[in-house]
């Protein structure tokens, strides 16, 4: 443990204000070997609505993982996550999917779907059709409203008759963004979200993602490798490291040359955005 | 949950120039470019390909060994309408060409097509792949082997009553449907290379202890036997049209109820999963359906290949990927498409008849070799 700061499931408690909770969770794949070291060992954090919270460190230390078990992909081999106070295991995969929404970092695109078909499908887990439509209904006007919605929301509402397959890598985000936001979640789960954008789309994503935090006090985690856009975006950052979280807390507690040294094992310089304050990191001298 | 009471998203008007009531211009402009499939578009659809297929299957009927002209094509269905029987309206030989031998094949060729098209639409969505087809992958093989093996051990029917060859190939489709997904799924993904190759060594596999089969029997079925392995749809009966008709009927309605969930299912096991889908639940009973529904057509007209595969990619690049609309008009279009092949069959030699696998194998193969090719970067 480097730094532990701001964790207010120490002492086991339940805390209520926490949307989603996670505690002690421990997880390894493959269940056949028992020799294998954990991907996620004894890991505690938990988020308050509309907080945005970063899981940033580096390849392979278990931040993907994390984040599909607080979604409920995966499943805990111990330890347990509380969606809204409800044990996650016990809740239907449509009940999840109706408080909360996954972005996963690749998609499928093999078949041509448009966009606006793509947004409607997060309207999924609020279907009410019963067995005599035979899956043929159409969509509800609530539905096609809330896409619709969703799509303005996410700016890819002039996309609507495009093929997903044919848009840009920002596109395409910003569509799958906006089929998560047709789900209504009061929490948004998102693996790398920045990864293969370029600069403006960066930032175009970071000012979408503090909006719907700061104004439908949307709560969202998300991944990532990008330490300066984890700071300018999230209101705290786990760092994790061999699967499990050696700092955590606000920006300016975390991302320090000290933590980032026995997190990255490299040395960087950390000093202040210009305009924000909030920790910057730069590469250090590489001789 | 005292501060967890977030806001809705929907109860806050926010920036958005949006609000509840303003659907109209919205779906109407999504509705004139093509962005979503309304249900008035989706059942236009459906009709415009019943009448063709109506025409497809009169017209059919007239053509083969012997021609039936379509003035007594319709005169005797007319009457068959009206009086209840034919009488007069065309000679004896023409009625029990046309009602004994010619519309029981036209129709099992619209219901075998139409079937193998509906599954290749639902093994594509399962397989998250475009080039899934029952027969590639082995699935036509497993129920062949099924089918074979109840027939060499004389377990064809109970009672002489119901056929359950369609059961056998079922058991043996899902065996090979289980195979593949098995061998060929690494790390949660499908990669298609993989998908294919379990095809071709299952499919190997399989086809040897076929022949093996047929090798052991007395040559006098094994004949028989292998006339039905090449893709026939000879000789029908009204009987053996009612008793697919049913398993088709039965596992076609449980798929199409499916078909929301197929399109979820498209977009990747992780973010279907996300999207509430309990995928382990759905693939189950898509392994079921699909193998049930390849079972029945497998024990009636043997391997008749790439239906599954040609007829949804190309209706999807006609009406686009929701299942809701693209699995029956696949069932629509590959029903005429077996029934036109089966035409050219039964035509294009006469007296002698090609078996109609070869037909739609000569159709489809080039097609299929070309996406490989021309959409290769795509694929993996």
């Amino acid at each position: 443990m480097v730094t532990q700061v701001l964790s207010r499931s120490d002492d086991g408690q339940v805390t209520t204000a926490a949307i989603l909770a996670v505690e002690k969770v421990s997880f390894r794949y493959s269940l056949s070997q028992f020799g294998r070291p954990w991907t996620i060992e004894e890991a505690s954090f938990d988020v308050a609505p509309g907080q945005v919270l970063g899981i940033v460190g580096p390849n392979g230390s278990g931040k993907s993982s994390l984040l599909k078990l607080s979604a409920g992909l995966l499943r805990p081999e111990s330890g347990i996550i509380r969606l809204a106070g409800q044990a996650i295991g016990n809740l239907s995969p449509l009940a999840i999917a109706r408080t909360l929404a996954f972005v996963p970092q690749e998609q499928a695109h093999e078949f041509p779907f448009t966009v606006a078909e793509t947004v409607l499908m997060g309207r999924f887990p609020h279907r009410q059709a019963g067995w005599w439509s035979m899956g043929m209904e159409a969509e509800r006007e609530e539905d096609l409203s809330t896409a619709h919605r969703a799509m303005v929301e996410a700016d890819v509402v002039e996309l609507a008759d495009r093929l997903v397959s044919d848009l840009s890598g920002g596109e395409r985000q910003r569509v799958m963004i906006a089929r998560a936001l047709a789900q209504e979640p009061r929490i948004l789960l998102l693996d790398e979200p920045t990864a293969f954008l370029d600069l403006n789309h960066q930032i175009e994503l970071c000012s979408l993602i503090q909006r719907l935090a700061k104004e439908r006090s949307l709560t969202v985690v998300l991944v990532s490798h990008d330490l300066n856009v984890a700071s300018l975006l999230c209101d705290r950052v786990l760092m994790v490291k061999d699967g499990k979280i050696c700092a955590q807390g606000t920006p300016v507690e975390t991302i320090r040359p000290e933590v980032l040294r026995a997190v990255y094992g490299c040395d960087v310089v950390v000093d202040s955005h210009p305009q924000r304050g909030v920790p910057r990191v730069t590469l250090g001298v590489v001789q | 949950m005292p501060n967890g009471q977030a806001t809705p998203l929907t109860s806050t008007a926010g920036g958005a120039p949006v609000s509840g009531s303003v659907r109209s211009p919205v779906v109407a402009g999504w509705a004139r470019t093509g962005a979503i499939v309304t249900s008035r578009r989706r059942w236009l659809v459906l009709i415009g390909l019943l009448v063709a297929s109506v025409v497809v299957v009169l017209v059919s009927s007239c053509f083969g060994a012997a021609r039936v002209s379509g003035r007594d094509l319709l005169a005797a269905l007319l009457e068959l309408v009206t009086v209840g029987r034919i009488d007069g309206a065309v000679d004896e030989t023409t009625g029990a060409i046309l009602f004994q031998i010619r519309l029981p094949r036209v129709l099992m060729g619209f219901l075998v097509g139409g079937t193998l098209a509906v599954v290749g639409a639902a093994l594509q969505a399962l397989l998250r792949n475009a080039l899934a087809d029952p027969y590639v992958l082995g699935v036509s093989s497993g129920a062949a082997l099924g089918v074979a093996l109840a027939m060499l051990l004389g377990l064809g029917t109970i009672a002489a009553v119901v056929s359950v060859l369609p059961l056998w190939g079922f058991a043996g489709g899902l065996m090979a449907l289980i195979l593949i997904y098995r061998l060929a799924q690494s790390h949660g993904r499908l990669p298609i290379h993989s998908l294919l190759l379990a095809g071709v060594i299952l499919n190997a596999m399989l086809t040897a202890l076929i022949m093996f089969i047929t090798s052991i029997m007395d040559p006098a079925r094994s004949a028989g036997l292998i006339a039905w392995l090449m893709g026939s749809l000879t000789p029908q009966n009204w009987t053996g049209l009612a008793g697919i008709a049913l398993y088709v009927a039965i596992g076609g309605l449980a798929l199409l109820y499916q078909a929301p969930a197929l399109n979820v299912l498209t977009q990747g096991e992780d973010t279907a999963r996300s999207l509430g889908i309990d995928t382990e639940r759905i693939k189950q009973r898509l392994y079921v359906l699909t193998a049930l529904l390849t079972g029945a057509v497998v024990s009636v007209s043997g391997m008749i290949g790439f239906i599954g595969m040609l007829i949804p990619h190309a209706v999807r690049m006609a009406i686009g990927s929701d299942h809701r609309l693209l699995m029956p008009a696949s069932a629509f279009v590959g029903g005429m498409f077996l029934v036109l092949s089966d035409t050219v069959a039964r035509t294009a030699f006469a007296p002698a008849e090609i078996p109609v696998g070869v037909v739609t194998a000569l159709a489809g193969g080039p097609f299929f070799l070309y996406l490989l090719l021309w959409r290769k970067d795509r694929m993996v």
